[in-house]
């Protein structure tokens, strides 16, 4: 698993993954709808994410779709971290 | 026409998905009024049976109560129908200022506002108090208006863990730099009916200077030893900032609600929150029905002490007969099933049985945590439940599920 997978996956089991829950969350794990995070909750990921790696996620991107997993978090990170290096 | 043919056929389109994926809602139609026996009719068109009721938030038994109901008609009398404006305008009577201040002392706070429901006054309250300085952190099980009346405020939005105090301290440590700090949470939760860790927040809130408000809707008038709510059971009575309860549940159960807490919240209400500025003010005869209300449940806790008995029973018949529960001490007592086509399915037996109760699935509750939640009414006797019981062992048996833990129903999910 890369570092910003590992990242993402270890801040999705620390805000998300209920006390004494022993469920495991792989790079592909459903996350949204799995019901683990819901549109409520995920702001403090999009926050998290819009911190940690100096990008702006806008909520045209920030679906439900592009959340549902590890992997997918990843893919909308690089993403937009491109969009960042490119405007400078 | 705006509304043409491509759009009837979309929005006919997603209705259609609702059906095939099993979520699709109907309405039964009553035809009496809400007591712990009603007459039904369901399907539509078909002979209008009797059932006993176990999911109404008629908690108190009072929605019928005859004296409510001659109070009401006092109201109408004495204060007519409708106030045909919003409260600021031409629509508050001297009922509205007594029933706001009879829910001040009730609940022991500073002053109460009314709302038209306890949605509206959720739906108002952040927007007025709070702004983009400020944070508010809820609990993640909150009520939908709770979410709704956020979305509308531009207050950071953040949320804990359902009811972990060790993840709510994370946040309100990381929010030390905000304005105010808001917590947020329900008192009794509406689908699991578990009760908010109210001592453990006010104490959290007290060490990292955090406002607390309370939802307390599913607990005013019949938790705590004398029905204030869960501020009370839990010992924190006269420490929440604010709390947002109903009339429309054990206060009567007409419609209603109202914000009550810090006399500048309340106020910072009264002339902002656009649901008391712009919806019309409660109607006269809600207004003395709720007097009513006060006046039978502050001066005994008979009928709070009968729910709380009636509760133990039901939970101790269901836990005997095999069924999967939510822990839980509240009237609130939901039968686990997670998969929706099931719950529909039991609703429907028991329905056949003389028992009437809904399945609630997606979006009510997460997607496989499907279930018949049970409530308990005051007006609920023993031979109520006894009878429930045996419907309930009758749905069970047929849909093969006594006995089975979550593992095993989970595994026969399908949806």
């Amino acid at each position: 698993m890369d570092e910003i997978s590992k990242v993402v996956r270890d801040y999705i089991i620390r805000e998300y993954v209920p006390e004494g829950d022993d469920r495991e969350i792989t790079e592909t794990t459903p996350l949204i709808s799995s019901g683990l995070v819901d549109s409520f909750s995920m702001v403090s990921l999009l926050r998290f994410l819009e911190k940690k790696y100096a990008i702006h996620i806008p909520d045209s991107a920030a679906t439900p779709e592009a959340f549902d997993s590890v992997e997918r978090i990843v893919t909308l990170v690089r993403r937009f971290q491109k969009v960042e290096v490119g405007s400078v | 026409m705006s509304f043409s043919n491509v759009v009837r056929q979309g929005y006919q389109s997603e209705i259609e998905g609702i059906q095939a994926a099993g979520l699709f809602k109907e309405e039964r139609y009553i035809h009496s009024p809400q007591s712990a026996e009603i007459e039904v009719e369901f399907p539509v068109g078909s002979a209008i049976r009797k059932c006993i009721n176990i999911c109404s938030n008629n908690y108190l038994g009072l929605s019928s109560h005859p004296e409510v109901i001659a109070a009401a008609h006092a109201g109408l009398d004495g204060r007519g129908y409708g106030m045909s404006s919003v409260r600021f305008i031409c629509g508050t009577q001297d009922m509205h200022r007594e029933l706001e201040k009879r829910l001040t002392e009730f609940l022991g706070t500073e002053d109460t506002l009314l709302f038209p429901s306890c949605m509206d006054a959720n739906a108002g309250f952040f927007e007025a108090c709070l702004n983009e300085h400020d944070v508010m952190i809820a609990d993640r099980l909150v009520h939908a208006s709770i979410v709704d009346g956020m979305r509308l405020c531009k207050a950071m939005q953040d949320t804990y863990k359902h009811s972990d105090m060790g993840h709510l301290k994370e946040k309100l440590q990381e929010h030390q730099d905000k304005r105010f700090r808001m917590v947020i949470t329900d008192g009794v939760f509406s689908m699991d009916g578990d009760t908010a860790k109210l001592a453990d927040i006010v104490a959290l809130a007290e060490e990292y200077n955090a406002m607390v408000f309370v939802d307390d809707s599913h607990a005013t008038g019949f938790i705590g030893k004398t029905g204030r709510g869960t501020h009370e059971h839990c010992g924190v009575f006269g420490k929440i900032d604010v709390i947002t309860t109903t009339l429309g549940k054990a206060l009567g159960g007409a419609s209603g609600g109202c914000v009550s807490g810090r006399r500048e919240l309340v106020e910072m209400c009264r002339q902002r929150a656009r649901p008391y500025l712009f919806s019309n003010a409660v109607a006269p005869v809600i207004v003395a029905g709720a007097l009513k209300v006060l006046d039978l449940i502050s001066t005994t806790t008979e009928r709070r002490d009968k729910l709380e008995w009636n509760a133990r029973y039901w939970r101790g018949l269901l836990k005997e007969a095999g069924f999967d529960l939510k822990e839980g001490d509240t009237p609130i007592v939901p039968v686990m099933l997670y998969d929706a086509k099931l719950a529909q399915d039991f609703a429907r037996d028991l329905f056949n049985e003389g028992v009437y109760a809904v399945g609630f699935f997606f979006p009510v509750v997460p997607k496989g945590q499907a279930r018949i939640r049970t409530q308990l009414s005051a007006a609920h006797e023993k031979h109520h439940l006894d009878f429930a019981i045996e419907a309930f062992r009758k749905a069970g048996q047929k849909n093969g599920i006594l006995g089975l833990g979550k593992k095993e129903l989970l595994a026969r999910c399908v949806a």
